[in-house]
């Protein structure tokens, strides 16, 4: 456990792994909330898949494996497979889903073929591209994370500057239209970040899973927050943390890909922000749905006691539980609401297994179910 | 052509059409994503059964991938019916997460065995006739042609028996109700389907060229039919020649088949899309260009019926006045006054004049009264 924190803390290797990831992490998490509030969370999918004919063909065409020619191929090829899903929809008229699974599935496939070739030539400098399918974190030098840190706060600067045109098109589109934006050409600069965010974490967690990278960090933070601002940062913050998280575990094992840990890593923060998310989590939900329940039958046992009391000479009568039981069709449960009723100092065991309204009871029964503030001649 | 040569490309063209038919409907649907999400999470359920059975060939591997989809898209369900997450994020979240979790044990603990990750997204088509199904000492042919002819024919089976059912509910989900059929059961057993189709095939190609198998045929026979028996047809066509081609690219370029035989795909579809007789791009340039001329013909002949007889008309009913009025380049308005003089519906008078016919005149009359 020391051992694991002093390396943590002091390997430079795992630093500058985990420094990479993070950077990643928040970049794909900041520009992935715009993907999922535009429902457009499965182009991420088609964008990463699409990319890697371009890494191969970068590789065939230049003969060189650093990082940044393979990125700007992969950014190319992803970027044309969102114009060709853009095509596919607006020129077949086909729906879109349809679009993504045919150019997600052909461009890998292509890509596919691409790599064979790569694999054939008798270089050892070939070596290296495969880590592109699953993510190697392992296999990221510092000029890499460089570029990470610098492409990515490129990008994330643009995103500061069209702030309110990303916004306003991402919840109105047709509102931005209206205000005379250049819509076409803003969705144009949202999509292509997206693809820089996408394709600059395909070393690190590979092309088959980076476009859960991109999804999840966002699907969690939308669940703590409700302003896009504070959500961006959130998913940030999430996405950097999923990164170093994964490279963490990753770096523990040997021979462990780092995409697919990641993923678990971003898959589990998604859980925990469903159920335990203050407001729209599940468990408050679930708190939030008994309470009301209680409320509610604690209620209707209110209105019972005042039927009674309305019906006998002696208001302050007590009235045997058995009663109040029958009253509610034998539901279980009756005493936990007259405990409620008596914390709230509306109804009062008067003697045992004998409950009666108090004066504050009565009063609220009527001004409740009788709407009237005035007191009961 | 060799006889391995040829258990391959009958692998392949099985495999295809195997993934086709479930396809055309999943293309109907809107769940054409459904299937990507399907053949990456039956992966789980694969690995978990082999840790179970140690045994590839084990038919549990099948039902237990079966039930991993299954439980793939109740899960992507139930998170869409928690209304925190919409129905392309959850799809999204899920599968990446099963598909990790399995890629992760194999990678973990299962690293030697024949169940390697590489394999996970090439598939063995190439290989696969050198596992052969032997009964009792005679040799009956690769193992995986008999898994997948098998599968093919419970798609045709379950086509034949549930047609009216998937067609109703495909089209019109509220008659399929109205009528009866429960919606949630075709969901779940038309699912099943794709999941067993999806475990058969992945074997062969790999679980993301899966998806080029069920989507691209399909859509590429929706472009060029808008009949769902003739659609059925054409996807079973158009994925055996997308086998069969992607077969001979493999084996010109030296490559990988299942990756050959999905760019096939990509490129029937292309074709499909470029040149659909209805739908095609071609076909719609073609007939916007048309409509563009016949209309501008009919706005030519009332352009003339209005002037003709006043006082503007030796200015306004000529053919270089036309660049002026109605803002046509002159060859434009040259092809114009072409095709409505064809059509006779004027004539070339002295110098550039153009003048209606009776036809030409009834033309335009009846336009404007419409």
């Amino acid at each position: 456990m020391l051992e694991a924190l002093q390396v943590f803390l002091f390997d430079y290797t795992f630093r500058t792994v985990a420094l990479g990831a993070a950077a990643l992490g928040a970049v794909a998490g900041a520009l992935g909330c715009f993907a999922v509030l535009r429902r457009q969370s499965l182009l991420g999918d088609a964008i990463a898949h699409a990319a890697l004919p371009g890494i191969g063909l970068a590789f065939l065409l230049t003969g060189s494996r650093a990082t940044p020619v393979l990125v700007l191929g992969a950014a190319l090829a992803g970027w044309i497979g969102t114009l060709a899903v853009m095509g596919i929809v607006r020129g077949a008229r086909l729906p879109e889903d349809t679009a993504l699974g045919i150019v997600l599935s052909v461009f890998f496939g292509f890509g596919l073929v691409i790599l064979t070739f790569v694999q054939r030539l008798p270089l050892a400098s070939q070596a290296g591209l495969e880590t592109f399918l699953w993510g190697q974190a392992a296999t990221l030098m510092a000029a890499d994370v460089q570029m990470i840190i610098i492409v990515g706060a490129g990008a994330l600067a643009l995103l500061a500057l069209f702030w309110k045109e990303f916004k306003v098109l991402s919840f109105d589109g047709a509102f931005a239209a209206s205000l005379g934006m250049p819509v076409r050409r803003v969705e144009f600069l949202l999509t292509s970040l997206l693809v820089v965010a996408i394709v600059l974490g395909l070393q690190t967690v590979g092309v088959v899973l980076m476009s859960a990278l991109v999804v999840a960090p966002a699907a969690a933070a939308r669940q703590w927050v409700d302003s896009l601002g504070l959500m961006v940062l959130l998913a940030a913050a999430l996405g950097a943390l999923a990164g170093v998280v994964g490279v963490g575990f990753s770096s523990a094992g040997s021979g462990i890909p780092t995409g697919p840990v990641i993923v678990l890593v971003a898959s589990a923060i998604v859980g925990i922000s469903l159920l335990a998310a203050p407001g729209r989590g599940l468990l408050a939900e679930l708190v939030r749905q008994r309470r009301v329940g209680r409320r509610i039958r604690a209620d209707a046992v209110l209105a019972d006691l005042y039927a009674l009391a309305m019906q006998h000479e002696d208001r302050r009568y007590g009235h045997p539980v058995a009663t109040l039981r029958t009253m509610r069709h034998g539901e279980v449960g009756i005493e936990r609401s007259l405990e409620t009723l008596a914390e709230q100092g509306w109804a009062r065991e008067l003697k045992p297994g004998s409950w009666g309204l108090t004066p504050e009871g009565e009063k609220r029964a009527r001004t409740r179910f009788l709407d009237q503030d005035a007191e009961h001649p | 052509m060799s006889g391995l040569d040829f258990e391959i490309q009958l692998l392949a063209v099985v495999v295809s059409v195997a993934c086709a038919l479930p396809g055309v409907f999943l293309v109907l649907r809107r769940m054409a994503l459904l299937s990507d999400a399907i053949s990456h999470s039956i992966l789980l359920g694969i690995v978990l059964a082999f840790f179970w059975v140690q045994d590839l060939n084990s038919p549990i591997l099948i039902l237990a991938a079966a039930a991993t989809g299954l439980l793939m898209v109740a899960m992507v369900e139930a998170l869409h019916a928690t209304r925190r997450v919409k129905e392309d994020a959850a799809i999204a979240l899920v599968f990446p997460a099963l598909f990790s979790l399995a890629v992760l044990l194999i990678s973990r603990y299962a690293g030697n065995v024949h169940l390697d990750v590489d394999a996970v997204l090439l598939g063995e088509i190439a290989f696969a006739p050198f596992r052969r199904l032997e009964v009792a000492g005679h040799d009956l042919g690769p193992r995986s042609l008999w898994t997948m002819g098998g599968i093919l024919a419970l798609n045709l089976l379950f086509m034949l028996a549930f047609y009216k059912e998937l067609k109703v509910s495909t089209f019109d989900a509220g008659l399929a109700a109205a009528m009866g059929f429960s919606p949630v059961l075709i969901q779940y057993a038309f699912m099943g389907l794709v999941s067993v189709t999806a475990v058969g095939a992945f074997d062969a190609v790999g679980s993301i060229l899966v998806v080029a198998l069920m989507i691209a045929p399909p859509a590429s026979a929706r472009l060029l039919t808008d009949r769902l028996p003739l659609m059925i047809g054409l996807s079973a066509l158009l994925a055996a020649i997308s086998a069969i081609s992607g077969f001979w690219i493999a084996r010109g370029l030296d490559a990988s088949i299942a990756g050959s035989m999905a760019t096939a795909a990509g490129l029937v579809f292309l074709l499909s899309m470029l040149l659909a007789p209805d739908r095609g791009v071609v076909a719609s340039l073609l007939r916007r260009r048309r409509q563009k001329v016949s209309f501008a013909r009919l706005m030519l002949t009332i352009h003339l019926l209005n002037h003709e007889n006043s006082p503007a008309a030796p200015e306004e009913n000529r053919l270089g006045h036309l660049s002026v009025h109605l803002r046509w380049s002159p060859e434009f308005a040259r092809q114009v006054a072409d095709r409505a003089e064809r059509d006779g519906l004027l004539d070339r008078g002295e110098g550039d004049r153009l003048h209606l016919t009776p036809l030409g005149r009834e033309a335009a009359r009846h336009f404007m009264a419409r």
